[in-house]
């Protein structure tokens, strides 16, 4: 049982939550993601930690409203319970001074790229961000961004702020204008991240994906998030969740994503109703 | 029973009436009534059909059934108690050696182990010392009233054990009893290991392994749920809390595929995520609960074991048309209990034997829509003296499927040894034992079941725990 302190909308479809966790706030590092089950009959999903306080006990995450469980997620208010939370899951993000690095994050993802860009500076590097969404109510934690990044690019696909446009465009000038940028980390939606790659491989910059698959156990012991890295069969739970970007099979990633488009649909459907009662 | 007893001597007589009762049939659901849901196959015994099954055990002064069991239940002791009527007593003999009697008389392989070596077994059928179990468990969690357990004072000595599953229970079971101070971590949010996450409610209902670990919980056993040994904490955290001795029972844990092209299409699964889904989140009541599941209507699943049969049952359960079992071998050569392959027919499972799958076929959207396989001849005995499968080159063909289930074994979990400084794994990455004990290469750490031994029975694993925490005992008790 873990107690919800905050549970609060970021913008229309997107919810920052923080709940106490005191083992994983402690354990955590930057990278690392968690399986979260609301009740009894909820699903286990997997969401990256956002940022922990190991005094207070407590652990934050961003998710963004997409089907039912995220939908009875955004429900709760503070002093509510999370019936499981099981972490810290996955390998932290390989962390060093690597020079000049770009954080790119897109929509949701950039919650994920967060605590990577505060890890990343602590260890010195230059931190370049570029954060985008598909238009201005959706983009989140711009002001984080800035207090941990060197210099902040935000962009949205509809020109409503910042550059209009999309991250990949940003990143495609970045690259242009002649510096030498050393590491690349890319989260976002699926499309966005092999865009991303496509842009960053012709230079041969090394550039880190961290993937969303469908999990179960997300220890290892199932098999659901398995993905093709450089034509090798991976477990995202355990292998991952991040890649080098230039070895991931973008497209399987995105068809076993739609695996239960039309169940969640159903489930979605009827929770909006309230058919479902909850 | 009119047929029987028909001696000339009273004396002779009786003795042929013991001789000659039958071993008592359990009754089942019917196979096209079951198919449709997922409510246990076998009804149980009555306490009168109990009662005729007990009284055909002879009593022998050497019994050769406990030989045959892993846990050393006193066989002979429990089936006089309901031979007698004494259903509790009975439950309570068994409780003092096996901690979850309701799982072992449903699952454990007894035509292997006590039953194979019942003396009425070498003319004619063994006593059915399973089903008696399942009786005198079934007879007291139903009574509503437990007997208690005797648990020796607290010595204040804590212990660890990572993992809920059989290993990690019985061992905990054992331990409580003599007065530890017992701790289970478990990385899924409930306890119970393989017995929820593997075997299908049809096979194991989920409220009698519940009653199980609240009995344990009872003795004192701590449950810490949703806690990944090598994640949430390492072993070398828990010393450094003050715990004197860790028994890790966490199972081998992890899907072997087979490399196939076309694996990863969608509607393949490992064996592990389709029961998983179906047994633990409960997929199979979607969408009263959350987590989903393809409810394919041509569904293969590849292996011959039991999981492979838990599997295609399972496919059957959620709309299956046509259920296959795929195996390189042949029917004699399968792993699966007799009970189990017995009652996959009776469903209407096909076997498809001496046949294998070389690719698997996708539409455009990445679904699975068909499986190339090829066929196979039997050669010689491989290492595990089973003949070896050896394709028939040319004879590929294809079957349509929309869903695969691979129930093909598994490996070792590398979290824990991976985070285990100085912990011994041999090549295949199962901890090195010294012995039976479990000790392991380091002091104070000990393990047992599927992590050892790689995938095998419930009740091995339960025999491991309980051989661990004696030897613990041993270790912390200085004797």
């Amino acid at each position: 049982m873990n107690k919800i302190l905050e549970n609060r909308k970021l913008s229309e479809q997107v919810v920052k939550m923080v709940f106490e966790a005191p083992v994983i706030a402690q354990k955590r590092k930057a990278g690392q993601f968690i399986i979260l089950k609301i009740d009894e009959k909820g699903e286990r999903i997997p969401l990256t930690i956002v940022d922990s306080d190991a005094q207070k006990g407590t652990v934050t995450i961003i998710y963004q409203i997409v089907g039912k469980t995220t939908a009875q997620l955004s429900q709760l208010k503070a002093g509510d319970v999370l019936q499981d939370v099981q972490g810290p899951l996955g390998n932290p993000t390989h962390i060093e001074n690597f020079g000049r690095v770009i954080c790119v994050g897109g929509g949701v993802g950039v919650g994920v790229v967060y605590p990577l860009a505060v890890a990343l500076k602590k260890a010195g590097n230059e931190v370049i961000s570029i954060i985008g969404s598909r238009t201005k109510d959706l983009l989140i934690l711009e002001e984080e961004m800035k207090q941990v990044s060197d210099r902040l690019v935000v962009c949205t696909d509809d020109g409503s702020y910042g550059f209009h446009g999309f991250v990949s465009a940003v990143l495609q000038q970045e690259i242009d204008s002649g510096q030498k940028i050393d590491h690349v980390f890319a989260i976002g939606p699926v499309p966005m991240m092999k865009v991303i790659c496509d842009v960053t491989k012709p230079h041969g910059i090394k550039t880190v994906v961290s993937l969303n698959s469908i999990m179960v156990d997300a220890t290892g012991m199932c098999g659901a998030c398995r993905v093709s890295v450089g034509g090798k069969t991976k477990f995202t739970c355990v292998d991952g969740p991040e890649f080098d970007g230039h070895e991931v099979d973008f497209k399987l990633l995105s068809d076993r994503l739609k695996t239960y488009c039309e169940a969640e649909r159903e489930a979605y459907e009827k929770h909006r109703c309230g058919c479902d009662g909850n | 029973m009119k047929n029987i007893g028909v001696g000339v001597m009273e004396t002779k007589e009786t003795k042929e009436k013991k001789e000659k009762v039958p071993r008592q049939k359990m009754p089942e659901q019917d196979p096209k009534v079951r198919i449709h849901n997922f409510n246990e196959v076998p009804f149980g015994y009555s306490e009168e059909t109990a009662i005729i099954e007990a009284k055909r055990c002879i009593q022998c002064k050497k019994p050769a059934c406990i030989e045959g069991c892993p846990v050393d239940v006193k066989i002979p002791q429990f089936i006089k108690q309901i031979a007698d009527g004494n259903f509790m007593e009975a439950a309570k003999v068994l409780k003092e050696t096996n901690s979850l009697p309701a799982v072992c008389g449903r699952v454990c392989p007894q035509e292997d182990q006590c039953e194979k070596t019942c003396i009425l077994g070498k003319k004619g059928e063994p006593v059915a010392i399973g089903r008696l179990e399942r009786f005198a468990a079934d007879y007291e969690r139903n009574s509503g009233s437990f007997t208690v357990q005797d648990v020796a004072k607290p010595n204040g000595k804590k212990v660890a054990i990572a993992g809920a599953g059989p290993a990690g229970l019985t061992a905990a079971g054992d331990l409580v009893k003599l007065g530890y101070d017992v701790t289970i971590f478990e990385a899924l949010h409930k306890a119970g290991g393989v017995l929820v996450y593997g075997i299908p409610e049809f096979r194991l209902p989920k409220a009698i392994v519940e009653a199980e670990v609240e009995g344990l919980r009872r003795l004192g056993v701590k449950i810490e749920t949703n806690f990944v040994i090598g994640r949430t904490k390492t072993i070398d955290e828990l010393f450094e809390e003050g715990f004197e001795a860790v028994f890790i029972g966490v199972g081998a844990g992890a899907p072997v595929f087979m490399n196939v092209p076309g694996e990863n299409l969608i509607g393949i699964y490992s064996a592990n995520e389709y029961l998983t889904r179906s047994n633990l989140m409960k997929a199979y009541l979607f969408p009263e609960y959350d987590t989903p599941i393809v409810r394919g209507k041509k569904v293969a699943v590849i292996g011959g074991g039991n999981v492979a049969m838990d599997s295609v049952r399972t496919a059957l359960r959620l709309g299956a048309e046509k259920a296959m079992i795929i195996y390189r071998r042949t029917e004699v050569e399968m792993p699966a209990r007799i009970e189990e392959v017995h009652h996959a027919k009776e469903e209407g499972v096909e076997f498809l034997m001496l046949t294998a799958p070389v690719e698997y076929i996708g539409n455009k959207e990445g679904w699975v829509t068909g499986m190339k396989c090829i066929k196979m001849e039997l050669g010689e005995p491989d290492e595990s003296g089973r003949r070896s499968p050896i394709p028939i080159k040319g004879s590929e063909y294809v079957i349509d499927v929309d869903t695969v289930v691979v129930a093909v074994g598994t490996v070792a979990n590398p979290i824990v040894p991976a985070t285990t400084k100085g912990l011994e794994t041999n090549r295949k990455g199962y901890i090195v034992t010294k012995d039976e004990s479990g000790l392991t290469s380091r002091q104070g750490i000990y393990a047992g079941g599927d992590i050892v031994t790689g995938s095998a029975t419930v009740i091995l694993a339960m025999g491991a725990g309980r051989k661990a925490a004696k030897a613990i005992h041993e270790y912390l008790s200085g004797n």
